[in-house]
């Protein structure tokens, strides 16, 4: 053979690979994984026993969750405040914006690994994420609408009635059915694939800088309590010292009436800060760096401060800028593009 | 001749005797209590207020409390759950929990009955719950069907009975109108004069909080046992004077406190609750 005839099958031989590459995407996204945990995370609190994840019923809750018919006036959909480029946040809004422009008092929070949530909402009261979604839906300030309406209109739509079929065997819309679906829809919503995720599961080629190193150590010295790993949430409802509100939002003493649960709010996750600023239940903060000077400075001591973080007689955590470079610099590692870019997870 | 007489009326009376004996039912034995022997009863939930009967928005002939506050009734509606009688000799049966919750609404006279299926047996007391108890408050949504489906009756602001923001189900939703609601923020800004009390809360998920479950227990023995027999319906008729949310033993002032939903307030009216319930006569 010449010279000539091996470049040539080379290059067929390239040619190959480049369309075999189609063929196990494809394939990819033919074949649904359901629910799969992430190795570097505990199991889920959710029981996905009761709710297995099927391609038929995550699609149904998909078209659920950008379904504006869940609202009063059918404008408003979960995709409104829950928007997947920002991490199913509702970015550049404080409080979230509803129906007829109406705002709600607290920030929109990300729909992320929610089948390791024990309690939903800023403020607590809702404990099973199958019961999660009735309270948007009739808040006056975001979809204003009740469910028996809303499974209505779902009724009349034919290409429900198939997709509930699909779902669940038969054609039949029922108040389980209908969020069962929506949970399918947002427990495959996980945010697994940040840096720091790749690091801890020793990827291939993904390290820490110096600076990011740095910052895990301070994280992990200042934060971890209750910003725990790996989800870094420890699911706890805690007074982090913000100065009381205009409204005085009294957080998970509304939920429990219970004298030392005054404002207190649930410990957000710091997985994909970059994408859900504005910061805190109710957005105060535009910026990390106003977070960490809250920390550093403006912790205030009102009813039931969380104890950690009055030691020794001094209010908030101690954070010069050289530490606060380097927390940001690790917190940065927490941010997923692959999980805002999953075109799965977003409205087909 | 006489004395032919006399036997005619002496088998005349005998048959008469015969026919009365035949009839009477203090001669039904109560049959041998068997679990699996069920036969139907029903109780009936009669509402009414204090010496009244109840009528909706009634303005023409306004109910008043023993505040002398005048009020009318727009909506009365709550749960009852957890149906249990026992007998004289403290045998008891509890109603198969699938076929024990019921939601009593006032403006529909065919819920008023609770019919469940008891052992054939003659009853001396009647305990129920007055709500959702806290295994059914937290169960999957599977099983929240019928009354129980968070999406029955529409919004919390309407017939609904269920809290989206606060998972759990209202007790007890009593709503209505009275003119000495104030039109501020304490009482109602839309000039409406409305009064609401939702009493819900059945005691927290995981850690306890405030528990407005209230079993009650009615005697039968004076008013009427109920004799629940496979070939008839024994109806326990009760009364339910709504009067006593505002008479009871925690009495109190509309005027002082027109919105009650979601606060310690709610235990207190909790607590009027047990007097609502008085045993009129049972239907055998």
């Amino acid at each position: 053979m010449h010279k000539k005839h091996w470049i040539v099958l080379f290059f067929l031989g390239l040619f190959i690979l480049a369309c075999k590459k189609d063929n196990p995407i494809k394939e990819e996204i033919e074949q649904f994984l359901g629910f799969q945990k992430p190795a570097n995370f505990p199991e889920p609190v959710y029981k996905l026993a009761n709710n297995p994840v099927t391609k038929a019923g995550f699609e149904l809750g998909r078209a659920l969750f950008y379904e504006p018919r869940l609202s009063r006036n059918n404008t408003i959909t979960c995709g409104s405040c829950h928007i997947q480029s920002s991490a199913f946040t509702q970015h550049g809004h404080d409080v979230s914006h509803g129906i007829d422009d109406r705002l709600g008092t607290r920030n929109s929070p990300p729909i992320m690994n929610l089948a390791w949530n024990k309690a939903f909402m800023w403020g607590g009261g809702v404990y099973d994420l199958d019961l999660q979604p009735i309270t948007p839906i009739t808040t006056h300030e975001e979809m204003d609408e009740n469910l028996e309406n809303v499974l209505r209109k779902i009724r009349a739509l034919p290409k429900y009635t198939a997709m509930f079929k699909g779902a669940f065997g038969t054609e039949e819309v029922t108040t389980a059915r209908f969020m069962k679906a929506l949970s399918q829809f947002m427990l495959m919503c996980v945010s697994s694939n940040s840096k720091y995720d790749k690091v801890m599961r020793k990827e291939a080629g993904a390290s820490f800088t110096g600076d990011e190193q740095a910052g895990y150590t301070l994280f992990k010295e200042k934060c971890a309590s209750c910003h725990s790993e790996p989800l870094f949430t420890d699911g706890s409802f805690r007074n982090n010292g913000l100065g009381i509100s205009v409204i005085n939002d009294k957080g998970f003493y509304a939920a429990t009436l219970i004298e030392t649960d005054k404002y207190k709010f649930k410990v957000p996750s710091l997985r994909n800060l970059q994408y859900t600023a504005p910061y805190m239940h109710d957005g105060r903060f535009l910026t990390l760096a106003g977070v960490l000077e809250h920390y550093n400075s403006e912790v205030q001591a009102t009813p039931n401060l969380d104890p950690l973080l009055s030691q020794n007689g001094k209010l908030g955590i101690a954070l010069n800028s050289d530490q606060k470079v380097k927390i940001t610099a690790f917190l940065n590692t927490l941010n997923d593009v692959e999980f805002i870019n999953n075109k799965m997870l977003s409205e087909q | 001749m006489k004395i032919v007489e006399n036997n005619l009326r002496l088998t005349l009376l005998f048959s008469l005797f015969m026919l009365l004996a035949a009839c009477s039912k203090t001669d039904d034995p109560a049959p041998e209590f068997e679990e699996a022997n069920l036969a139907p009863l029903s109780v009936e939930f009669d509402n009414i207020v204090g010496d009244r009967t109840l009528t909706f928005n009634n303005t023409g002939s306004p109910y008043k409390n023993a505040a002398g506050e005048a009020f009318t009734i727009s909506r009365l509606q709550y749960f009852i759950s957890n149906i249990k009688v026992s007998t004289a000799d403290g045998k008891a049966y509890t109603v198969k929990q699938d076929s024990s919750y019921f939601l009593i609404k006032g403006d529909d006279k065919a819920t008023r009955f609770a019919k469940v299926k008891v052992p054939e047996g003659d009853y001396t007391k009647l305990t129920f719950t007055l709500g959702v108890d806290s295994l059914r408050s937290t169960m999957p949504i599977d099983k929240r069907t019928g009354v129980l489906d968070p999406a029955a009756g529409g919004g919390h602001d309407d017939g609904g009975m269920y809290w989206g923001w606060n998972s759990g189900y209202i007790f007890f939703k009593f709503e209505g109108n009275s003119n000495v609601v104030s039109d501020d923020a304490n009482g109602d800004p839309t000039g409406k004069k409305q009064m609401k009390y939702h009493v819900g809360f059945f005691g927290g998920y995981s850690a306890p909080t405030l528990n407005n479950i209230k079993v009650i227990t009615v005697d039968l023995s004076a008013a009427g046992i109920a004799k629940v027999r496979k070939d008839r319906q024994s109806n326990i008729h009760l009364f339910v004077d709504v009067m006593k949310v505002f008479n009871g033993k925690n009495s109190f002032r509309i005027a002082e406190h027109p919105n009650v939903m979601f606060d310690d307030f709610t235990a207190k009216i909790a607590t009027n609750f047990l007097e609502m319930f008085k045993h009129d006569h049972t239907e055998n």
